[in-house]
């Protein structure tokens, strides 16, 4: 069912990961982003990944949640890794018609392979361990700066937080909706394309009513609660740098240069 | 301060564009006092969640005025300090909740005031023990019950330190359960934190609960009094589509047939005291 | 032969994942054709996720649900037609609306059982008229209906597929007191004629103490009782302990008969609880 999703979901905790300025996590994420594809062997790869689950496990939350989050893009992983089977040199290992399975190609999808998960499992730690208002917040801060070119960060945050709020209301909604059309016999299973889209006019339409009437509620309930945009505005958890979050950039910093030496020392296993 | 708001004859339109366009609001004026726990009763359509939203200035009057502690409504000066002194609370508690975590989403009034930080935890500390959720402050709202959401909708009102809070049907979607949570909850606040109260409802079982009833019909005040008073009417509440407790229809029905009770109870504890009164008396007399 | 018979039902949300969650065990209901049943339970009792299974939308994690003797289950792709025999109205339906007008989104059920233009253009007009709805509306747009017609086309666009057993998950929530009582009436009248089996789930006794034959009472996935309304409401007690209420009247006459005033608790409505007590001042 569609409310089983994991992927980007709060899960509240008190580890050292959770305790870390919400901008640190957001610009070491993209660090970390970054050095995977740096990899060039396994070695460094290996670091990376193994720094990773490091990070991972210290978040103190069931590694479980983690593979759970996997599950949602699975296909995308194995998808990209079946592929990269068949593209790479080398020799020769199993021929059928114009496809050949090379050892290239083998060390291609492994590598692949570890990489997006290592990319997914570890973007799930940010957004596992900071809460969406925090998110949002830390975001506007790191976006300052295009204020100045007249960007509306502070809207844009805003929307986000909303977003991110209502994505569960509205996943919860399209089920009830799909149950009620059910009951009246909405086929939404079988057919060909065209009348699966059609199928879809019976739960989009009042989705998207609904949507509209929560937004009128939810700007009225902002208004009654004084909102007039970013100017004036104060917030409850103001976020600071501490001495954790000089910590986690040291600790990135030396995996990053292990990363960097390792490509230097040790030849190449993708191209 | 006795007329803590005043509204003075409101007229109010939809569609001001479209000349006959149907008046949701035909004439009204109230007087709400400080410290007050008023009901507004009515059947859907008679104008009484229009008349909520006009007590903070969310609609204003077509014509006539809301005054809210000596400030006109209409006042584009005082919006914000009309806001902060009487909040609003809708039906649908889902649709309030602006933050994906409940201790933020109560902050987030306080946030746009400007207030510091620390007085802004303080508040919101104190706003979610007061409805009694504060153990839920680091949840998401998603998770949540219904009644236990409009609570959460109510501390953001709190903390935001209002001198009256109004309430559009907040326990029209909610189960048994949710809806006593949720009149406990503004009870205590009523009565424990001398917040006015305005509670627009159509359940008879919570207009009881209140120090005065007002009872709305095609945008106008048809009567209002104590509950008592009102409940007494029984024909005139049948009349208008409202709901009369059984325990008062039954002693009314007694009361037609010249039984001695009093005029109107109001739940079922006085209903049966009443019942034992003339049940016992009739015995002795065997 | 009733009409629905369930065996050992169990359910369980999110098999086999940390979120595992049993909503409903052991379930043995047996209904009979024509009856008119109240379902009450306190919210996360499993009435909800009782009713879903009964019409095919979900399916049983154990046991087995019968309509007409047949499982349900039998042919997995043939579950479309128990659902058009099992008529569903949930809560709020009037949020499932999305045709052009209120005509075509009535006949939406109809279309999708493949019956012809002339019969669902009668099965729409009885329909239409069952729940009270004008004629006139059947051209407009649902979304310029009020809060009330729009509940009404709803629950017609689950009538006009003319089930043999409706089921309907609070239909008068959010409506207020003459709204409802219309609607209730309106149901009734409905059984009356069509002499279907309605099952309604409510969290109002008044509501269901008027209209129900029989009550079934949920309680942490469990079935409690499946009696008589006489005989549910007579277990004020044992109701209370779940969370649940007897109606007002009922509980009056019980008071007065726990203060040693024999009256005849078991009644439903205003009207016999005046008629009793009016009874037992003329007779001392």
């Amino acid at each position: 069912m569609v409310r089983d999703i994991t992927l980007g979901q709060f899960m509240p905790g008190k580890s050292f990961i959770h305790r870390l300025d919400a901008r640190s996590k957001i610009v070491l994420l993209l660090a970390y982003i970054i050095f995977i594809f740096v990899c060039q062997n396994y070695i460094s790869l290996l670091l990376i990944a193994l720094s990773s689950l490091f990070i991972i496990l210290s978040t103190k939350i069931s590694f479980k949640l983690y593979l759970k989050s996997m599950k949602v893009i699975l296909f995308v992983v194995v998808f990209t890794g079946i592929l990269n089977l068949f593209y790479g040199s080398g020799q020769v290992l199993f021929e059928w018609g114009f496809l050949k399975i090379t050892e290239g190609g083998i060390n291609n999808a492994i590598f692949i392979t570890i990489r997006i998960a290592t990319l997914v499992m570890i973007s799930s730690v940010l957004t596992f361990t900071t809460s969406p208002t925090d998110l949002t917040d830390a975001l506007e801060r790191l976006m300052k700066p295009l204020s100045y070119l007249h960007i509306k960060t502070h809207e844009i945050a805003m929307m986000m937080t909303i977003a991110m709020r209502f994505i569960p209301t509205l996943l919860e909604e399209t089920d009830k909706i799909m149950n009620a059309q059910k009951a009246r016999g909405a086929d939404m299973e079988s057919g060909n394309i065209f009348q699966r889209i059609k199928a879809l006019i019976p739960i989009l339409i009042p989705l998207f009513v609904s949507s509209f009437r929560r937004a009128n509620d939810l700007a009225m309930a902002m208004e009654c609660r004084c909102y007039n945009g970013g100017n004036g505005r104060t917030r409850m958890r103001v976020l600071h740098y501490t001495k954790l979050d000089l910590f986690a950039l040291i600790f990135s910093v030396v995996i990053f240069a292990g990363v960097i030496l390792c490509n230097i020392y040790f030849p190449a296993t993708v191209k | 301060m006795n007329n803590f708001i005043q509204v003075n004859d409101v007229y109010f339109q939809y569609d001001t564009d479209e000349e006959n366009s149907k008046f949701a609001l035909n004439g009204i004026s109230m007087n709400i006092s400080k410290g007050e726990f008023v009901a507004i009763v009515g059947h859907n359509g008679s104008g009484k969640s229009t008349l909520a939203k006009h007590f903070n200035s969310i609609y204003l009057p077509t014509t006539g005025n809301v005054i809210v502690d000596g400030m006109n409504t209409k006042d584009d000066e005082h919006i914000f300090d009309i806001r902060k002194k009487v909040g609003l609370v809708l039906q649908n508690p889902d649709n309030q909740i602006v933050a994906g975590i409940v201790e933020e989403d109560v902050a987030f009034g306080c946030e746009n005031l400007g207030i510091p930080p620390a007085e802004i935890r303080q508040r919101v500390d104190n706003s979610l023990k007061a409805v009694d959720m504060y153990d839920y402050r680091r949840h998401s709202p998603d998770k949540l019950s219904g009644g236990q959401k409009q609570r959460v909708a109510i501390a953001g009102i709190i903390a935001m330190e209002p001198e009256c809070i109004v309430l559009d049907e907040p326990t029209a979607m909610l189960d048994p359960q949710g809806r006593e949570e949720v009149i406990s909850t503004i009870t205590k606040l009523n009565k424990e934190y001398g917040i006015t109260i305005i509670l627009i409802t159509h359940y008879m079982e919570e207009a009881v609960m209140a120090d005065r009833v007002i009872m709305m019909d095609s945008g106008k005040v048809l009567t209002e009094g104590t509950p008592r008073e009102v409940f007494s009417q029984v024909e005139l509440l049948k009349k208008h589509r409202l709901d009369v407790p059984q325990a008062t229809e039954l002693i009314y029905k007694l009361k037609g047939c010249g039984f001695e009770v009093p005029d109107c109870v109001l739940n079922e504890e006085e209903c049966v005291q009443a019942l034992l009164k003339i049940m016992k008396t009739n015995s002795v007399g065997e | 032969m009733s009409v629905i018979k369930t065996e050992n039902l169990k359910f369980v949300y999110g098999a086999e994942t940390s979120f595992e969650k049993v909503a409903l065990s052991d379930v043995n209901i047996e209904i009979e054709h024509g009856e008119f049943v109240g379902i009450i339970g306190h919210t996360g009792s499993g009435k909800s996720t009782l009713v879903q299974l009964l019409n095919g939308l979900l399916k049983p994690t154990e046991g087995k649900i019968y309509l007409d003797g047949k499982d349900i289950w039998e042919n997995p792709k043939k579950i479309r037609n128990v659902r058009f025999k099992v008529g569903m109205v949930f809560q709020y339906p009037e949020y499932q609306l999305f045709e052009e007008t209120v005509y075509k989104d009535i006949s939406f059920g109809p279309k999708n059982m493949g019956l012809s233009d002339e019969e669902i253009d009668e099965r729409v007009h009885t329909s239409a008229e069952f729940v009270g709805l004008k004629e006139e509306l059947l051209q407009k747009s649902p979304f310029e209906l009020s809060g009330g017609e729009k509940r009404r086309a709803a629950i017609a666009g689950v009538i006009a597929m003319d089930p043999d057993v409706l089921i309907l998950d609070e239909p008068t929530a959010g409506l207020d007191p003459l709204g409802r009582d219309v609607l209730l009436s309106q149901i009734q009248e409905y059984h009356n004629i069509r002499k279907n089996t309605i099952l309604l789930v409510s969290h109002s006794m008044e509501d269901i103490a008027r209209i129900a034959d029989r009550i079934l009472v949920m309680n942490h996935g469990h079935k409690v009782m499946l009696d008589t309304t006489e005989n549910v409401f007579s277990k004020g007690s044992e109701l209370e302990k779940m969370g649940l209420r007897v109606p007002q009247i009922t509980k009056i006459m019980m008071l007065l008969r726990q203060n040693g005033i024999n009256v005849d608790s078991t009644v439903l409505t205003v009207e016999q609880g005046f008629n009793e007590i009016v009874k037992y001042l003329g007779s001392n």
